[in-house]
């Protein structure tokens, strides 16, 4: 293999590379790799100019005024959401929430839908993979409503066995919880077989598509999934904002989940009533700027071929895999089939802290920690790793940075 | 290699951390505390024995974590062994501020140089947690931890 990225056909990453301003600076007097889009990917020019352009020409705020303003900004808000729609194809508009970020749309399913549900004893099937975000507010409801949390295992190659959890979904679940695709294995889970093995159990079924979503083409009717949860920073969009996708019928029987403005009906000194979905559950003024800017980074992901994306992100991680393979003092972390462009590894002698501190200074930008994936660390029995997560603007000149780096640690620590 | 790195992974650090002094579990402890670094996971026990006069007449400390924390805590229990309490807390200060990057004030000329090499470390604030581990488990151990031991006993 030459060092040279390979220029796909129909996507050329040095060229959209280009549309993403902070790549090209340095750190430390070193030119920037960064190989950290698994915790935030990076915003195009399109993205930051569209939120200042709406800012200063079309803001206020929205769904209250009669005003110019309000109308335009309302427009955009609503319009942002037909894109979110369009993104996932689902079937109508009103089955998008916004929310502040994937880690809402996972609590407001829990406190919203699945609390009101729960009984002592009644279980939700989760991975073992996932998320801090889609394991905790189902923690509350152990804690509070007496719910039994059934781990699903991955095999050793970071696979979900499938078999596994098939065999979690009994009587009593309520609900399955899975990750679309691990943060930190990048194993990318086979979502419409779990689909079919819930629904034939009448159980429903959320996905976290944090990552998924950046990486994966999601068609939420196709899947016949329940609730998918997105967040928009790691899809090349501003923080502050995410979406919940849920079917019509589950929204229409949950119960509010913050109270405020723009949530209600009517309201009276002894009763209440409430909006219908999606308003019912975006109380207070929702993040305005920070929807347009999700709509303008979808539409900006969505331009491209995603096909061809998926395979320049895949290239990247062979060509780093393959690198590192040739290491006997390394240990990949997840290899399973079909994985996602995240490399997770832990080095023999070089702790994942010190190691990042290193290459920091080569300019070569990683996560090292936990990963906010504690189940998944104590399974494979390290406290934690070293990632690397490409995304589109990634080339081959980030993995030699990465693999020189590594060379560089182990000099200075082994 | 860039000045600071070679300032934070020094000789010293490193064969502290490759070769941690006063490592594992002491027996006869009279107080302990664990500490844990939520950032990345590290885990680090203090084990102390205080004589009556509060006197750190042994000190080990277990855990795993990266070679800044291991350094830390190994140099950590090299020099509070056989001092007093007031002498303890002002090591403490002093190291505080040094990986800070502050002035380190009341630190004896000895302990300055001893801990010098630990300087490097205020050039990088996301790992100062790392270096600070140790002392603050330390300090648990003294002021709660005589709980930990009573209670790991029954």
């Amino acid at each position: 293999m030459t060092a040279q990225t390979k220029i796909t056909p129909s996507f050329d990453a040095e060229k959209a590379r280009a549309d993403f301003a902070i790549l090209s600076r340095q750190v430390y007097g070193k030119p920037l790799a960064y190989l950290d889009s698994g915790a935030s990917a990076q915003k195009p020019r399109i993205v930051l100019d569209t939120m200042r352009d709406f800012a200063q020409t079309e803001y206020a705020n929205v769904h209250r005024g009669v005003h110019f303003l309000s109308a335009a900004a309302t427009d955009r808000y609503e319009a942002a959401r037909r894109t979110v729609q369009k993104f996932l194809n689902a079937a109508r508009e009103n089955e998008i929430v916004f929310t502040k970020g994937g880690t809402e749309a996972i609590n407001l399913v829990s406190y919203s839908y699945l609390a009101p549900r729960i009984q002592p004893g009644d279980e939700i099937v989760l991975t073992v993979m996932e998320h801090h975000s889609n394991i905790v507010p189902w923690h509350f409801l152990r804690e509070r409503s007496g719910a039994v949390l059934r781990w699903v295992d991955v095999r050793d190659d970071g696979s979900l066995d499938i078999e596994a959890l098939n065999a979690a979904i009994t009587p009593k679940t309520r609900l399955v919880a899975v990750t679309h695709m691990s943060n930190v294995l990048g194993t990318v889970t086979p979502l419409q077989e779990i689909v079919a093995h819930a629904h034939a159990k009448g159980v429903p079924v959320l996905a976290d598509g944090c990552q998924g979503a950046v990486h994966e083409i999601v068609d939420v009717q196709a899947l016949d999934i329940d609730f998918y949860c997105l967040t928009g920073h790691k899809l090349y969009g501003p923080t502050g904002i995410g979406a919940l996708y849920a079917k019509r019928a589950h929204l229409k029987a949950m119960r509010p989940f913050q109270g405020g403005g723009e949530m209600i009906r009517e309201v009276a000194r002894d009763r209440i009533t409430y909006a219908d979905p999606p308003a019912r559950f975006e109380a207070g003024t929702p993040p305005i700027i920070e929807s347009v800017g999700l709509a303008t980074a979808l539409d900006y992901l969505s331009a491209f071929d995603r096909k061809a994306v998926a395979a320049h992100e895949h290239d990247l991680l062979a060509y780093a895999r393959e690198q590192v393979g040739q290491f006997n003092w390394l240990r990949v972390i997840g290899d399973a089939p079909g994985k996602g462009a995240i490399l997770s590894f832990e080095a023999e002698g070089m702790h994942a802290h010190d190691l990042a501190t290193i290459l920091d200074r080569e300019g070569v930008a990683v996560r090292a920690g936990h990963h906010c994936a504690q189940p998944l660390m104590e399974r494979f029995g390290v406290t934690s790793t070293s990632r690397a997560s490409f995304a589109l603007y990634n080339t081959r000149a980030d993995v030699d940075a990465l693999i020189a780096g590594l060379h560089k640690a182990r000099g200075i620590l082994v | 290699m860039d000045n600071a790195l070679r300032e934070l992974y020094q000789e010293v650090i490193l064969d502290h951390s490759r070769h941690p002094r006063h490592n594992g579990v002491l027996a006869d402890a009279s107080h302990r505390a664990e500490g844990y670094n939520p950032l990345c996971g590290d885990r680090v026990t203090v084990y102390l024995k205080l004589d009556a006069d509060g006197r750190v007449a042994d000190i080990k400390f277990q855990g795993k974590g990266c070679a800044i924390s291991q350094a830390s805590a190994s140099m950590m229990t090299d020099l509070l062994k056989g001092r007093g309490q007031a002498d303890a807390e002002r090591l403490m200060t002093g190291f505080l501020h040094l990986v800070k990057g502050e002035e380190p004030v009341g630190l004896s000329e000895d302990d300055r140089e001893t801990l010098d090499v630990m300087g490097g470390i205020s050039e990088f604030p996301m790992r100062v947690k790392c270096a600070t581990l140790a002392w603050h488990t330390y300090r648990n151990a003294v002021e709660e931890g005589k709980n930990a031991v009573e209670e790991g006993a029954t």
